[in-house]
């Protein structure tokens, strides 16, 4: 049985056929990019004999794009038509296929993709051009100078021939060391309006796409897991003679680790139900048993008095400005737990290979995770397991774990069984609710004194919460003097020209597993910042766009920029002009992932406690908007995302265990939600940074401010709802 | 126990325990995986089918609910005309974003331009209010189902 890698089964079954001759430019093993015809070559194209072009992505396609994106890359460099290109998603290999940001590892997180593949794979695409040139003049007997590729035919003194028929030829030639790369005013993809549709659209409106849940392997194994309740609960025993009479229940055993029960079956409802059979006693002595208002409490008490760490400035002095000056904002903001919740449920299958080795097939942001954890519990050579990428439907950051929690799950599973059978872990959607992973809860508490004329004098920021970093296999990387940074982002390094700043951070216990969230840190810095802009703009009767310029004076190449988003938001919706009668508007900007947005939300309802988003803008500064469509997509998402969990969404717990169970108790964003959303983009030379995330930090606080400007309560506790009705 | 009943035009007959979610016998015994398993509860409509011609969650429709019954699924969507001018739009607006929720989305949207050739922005929002997209596409869901009106109406 043949196995589908690529994304659609029409996709792999066309590029199947185009393995014979090739010019492949990838990576040597020594690090070298190199082009050739040999497999020794991880390729990030390949071209065919039949002049097929393949794009081989390093990222995981989880609706960012970069399917589409890294592909434009190589379509631009080369001289291809979208059409004339297809992709497929690169094998785990974190040598060669290493996010270029995150050091010897691949992966998909940060809003990196694009950012850090950028020079990469146009690169690879220049270099593929220029042997393939080279190879054609060499036929042709012609000086190869002012020859190009156009829409896949190389073209040169008065002559053309499709690029297939120089493949055979280029690969024996030498690689470029150096390839030219399309200066700007060249390209007729990069940037441009309506010449790169997603390259995945086709499949996902059919049925054919496949993502990693849809795999079914003939003579597969469906396994599901009774999970501990409590982080940190153990398995005292279980009984799972009630199971018995379900049908397609195989068998049911302790995961090694004591994490769970392991309940296997012939196929997934069989699964699910002998699931709710099986009785499993848990130990409870480790387990954490602190409900939601304790670490409420805990969070609150730690943004008091002296934080832990000084991040920035001296909080004692600052304090001291503070008390002295003529006017002070005292302010304490709480954000609670919060659930990823992907569309697609967590899922992956491993595989026996006849090398007595395994494949993974899973839709992870840290494939390289995932190939680590198998080759530990299955006792294998990393080079005996296989990770293959297939479509998340969804992530946020939920498959970016450096744990591989789900991944982990199926190994230990597998590892129980015969090893002979493929076996696939499912999640049912309760257990994504309730299986840890959050967003961590933080508190706020800023105070910021004015003088006499309402400058600035002093801004006191303490932050507490439980850090994402801590206590993983990242700590050492990322944690510098005892500072998790992605706890404070957002606020220890504002673009904002802000007078006497000191910024502390107290660590609080985990009383869950945590996890970054689409934007990590920026999803409450920039709701804490931006609530701040509007409580000043307030209190020095300032209006809130003026403020936030005058904060931002253009020192530096941040501040231009984020005065740039703001200047071209408050064009697209005439901000001087204010909201319709019955509407109000409220502002907010961020920096984060190296991009800058800045959002107004218009709302009416608030008057009549039922509050309806009627109208977002965004405006964005991403550098240079390789695919302009994929950037407004992204931002309208990132914007739904937001504001969708700061209006309902809340993970609690009691006595250590998750509330909530499903979307009737964890709400999504629904359809009624926003009527219209309208994304603008700032016309930029830098190079390509983030739009997954930037779009979320500030929908949320921008939503928060208008519903505060139409006489609605300042609310400084997340969600909403439980200070407000939506319609 | 076997169950017959019509799968896109063709007639099935399947071995599926009665209780078993229509959605479990397409995806596992079937191997149809265009539709989708989202939540389980009727609370996101990522396995919508259409039973009769009607959206259902095939996640709360039993397989003893079915005999008999005419069952469409996303795979056959491109036969019918609303359907295939559901898909051109989502196509030409580049509505998705992962994707997994939108086999359902098109179900639903077929099932309201079924009933409502023109519908307002208010009816799609009222009809589609249903269906979770978690990547939050809702904007161009929108403008996708009334493209699809005009592609049907020219």
């Amino acid at each position: 049985m043949t196995y589908p890698i690529n994304t659609s089964r029409r996709g792999f079954l066309k590029g199947a056929a185009a393995v014979s001759a090739a010019l492949v430019v990838g990576l040597r093993s020594d690090g070298v990019m190199a082009a050739g015809a040999s497999a020794d070559l991880t390729p990030f194209v390949r071209i065919g004999a039949d002049g097929r072009v393949v794009a081989i992505i390093k990222h995981v396609e989880m609706g960012q794009g970069p399917s589409t994106g890294l592909t434009t890359l190589i379509a631009e460099e080369l001289g291809v038509t979208m059409d004339q290109i297809d992709y497929d998603f690169a094998p785990s290999n974190p040598e060669v296929y290493n996010n270029l940001f995150f050091g010897p590892f691949q992966g998909t997180g940060g809003s990196t993709a694009m950012a850090n593949s950028f020079m990469q794979y146009r690169q690879a695409g220049a270099a593929a051009r220029e042997m393939l040139i080279a190879a054609a003049a060499a036929e042709w007997g012609v000086d190869p100078v002012g020859m190009d590729i156009v829409e896949g035919q190389i073209i040169g003194h008065g002559r053309s021939a499709p690029i297939g028929e120089f493949v055979a030829l280029a690969s024996q030639l030498p690689t470029p060391a150096e390839p030219r790369l399309r200066a700007p005013d060249e390209w007729r993809l990069i940037g441009k309006e309506g010449v790169a549709a997603r390259k995945d659209s086709p499949a996902k409106v059919n049925g054919d796409a496949v993502f990693a849940t849809d795999l079914q392997f003939d003579d597969q194994l469906v396994v599901a897991i009774a999970r501990a309740p409590r982080m940190g609960a153990k398995v005292a025993g279980f009984d799972a003679s009630g199971a018995a009479e379900i049908s397609g229940f195989v068998d049911a055993q302790m995961l090694p680790d004591a994490s769970g029960v392991a309940i296997y079956a012939e196929h997934t409802w069989a699964a699910f139900q002998a699931r709710e059979m099986v009785e499993v006693t848990w130990d409870n002595t480790a387990a954490e048993m602190r409900s939601s208002d304790a670490i409420r409490e805990q969070l609150l008490a730690g943004v008091n008095g002296t934080s832990e760490y000084d991040v920035v400035g001296d909080q004692a002095d600052i304090a001291a400005a503070i008390d002295g000056a003529a006017q002070v904002i005292d302010q304490t903001f709480y954000f609670p737990l919060l659930a990823h919740a992907p569309m697609e449920p967590l899922t992956c299958t491993i595989v026996p290979h006849a090398d007595g080795g395994a494949v993974l097939y899973d839709g992870a942001q840290f494939p390289t995770s995932g190939h680590f954890v198998l080759s530990q519990v299955l006792g294998l050579p990393m080079e005996k397991v296989q990770v293959k990428s297939l479509l998340a439907g969804g992530s946020f950051g939920r498959r970016a774990n450096p744990t591989a929690d789900y991944n982990l799950e199926c190994a230990m599973a597998f590892a129980m069984t015969d090893r002979t059978r493929p076996l696939k872990l499912v999640w049912s959607r309760e257990d994504d609710i309730r299986g840890g992973y959050y967003r961590p809860a933080f508190a706020h508490r800023v105070r910021v004194g004015l003088d006499e004329d309402g400058a600035i004098v002093g801004w006191h920021h303490r932050i507490a919460g439980q850090s994402i970093i801590k206590g993983t296999s990242f700590e050492q990387a990322l944690v510098k003097d005892g500072v998790d940074h992605s706890s404070v982002e957002g606020t220890s390094d504002t673009p904002y020209a802000v007078p006497g700043m000191a910024v502390g951070l107290t660590d609080v216990d985990k009383a869950t597993t945590v996890l970054w969230w689409r934007a990590v840190g920026h999803t409450h810095t920039a709701y804490a910042m931006e609530s701040m802009m509007d409580l000043i703009a307030e209190a020095t009767d300032t209006d809130p766009l003026a403020l936030r310029l005058s904060m931002l004076p253009g020192d530096t190449p941040q501040q231009q920029r984020m005065s740039g988003v703001l200047t071209k938001v408050a064009e697209m919706v005439d901000w001087s002009a204010g909201a319709p009668d019955g509407r109000a508007r409220g502002l907010a900007v961020h920096h984060s992932f190296g991009s800058y947005v800045a959002e107004v939300v218009e709302v009416s309802g608030v008057a009549d406690d039922a509050v309806q988003v009627e109208n977002v803008w965004a405006a964005i500064d991403c550098g240079i908007a390789v695919n302009p469509d994929v950037v407004r997509a992204q931002t309208e998402g990132a914007i739904g995302y937001g504001i969708g969990h700061a209006m309902r969404n809340t993970i609690t717990l009691t006595e250590g265990e998750v509330d909530q169970t499903n979307f009737p108790d964890y709400e999504p964003m629904r359809i009624s939600d926003i009527k219209a959303i309208e994304v603008g983009i700032v016309a930029s030379a830098e190079a390509p940074t983030g739009v997954g995330e930037p779009g979320t930090p500030p929908s949320a606080p921008a939503l928060a401010n208008a519903i505060a400007r139409a006489g609605g309560p300042r609310i400084v506790s997340l969600p909403m709802a439980d200070h407000v009705g939506f319609a | 126990m076997a169950t017959e009943f019509t799968l896109n035009g063709q007639t099935v007959s399947v071995t599926a325990e009665e209780g078993t979610p229509l959605l479990w016998v397409l995806r596992d015994e079937l191997k149809l995986t265009g539709t989708k398993f989202g939540c389980g509860v009727a609370s996101c409509g990522a396995c919508t089918v259409h039973v009769d011609g009607e959206p259902a969650r095939s996640c709360q429709t039993y397989v003893e609910d079915i005999a008999g019954a005419e069952v469409t699924t996303i795979e056959a969507m491109s036969d019918t005309r609303i359907g295939a001018a559901v898909q051109q739009a989502w196509v030409e607006l580049d509505v998705v974003q992962c994707g997994y929720c939108q086999s359902g989305q098109i179900m639903s949207a077929v099932g309201l331009l079924s009933e409502n050739p023109n519908p307002s922005a208010e009816d799609i929002d009222a009809y589609m209010w249903g269906n979770a997209c978690r990547c939050a596409t809702y904007q161009r869901i929108r403008k996708g189902v009334q493209r699809a009106a005009e592609i049907l109406e020219a």
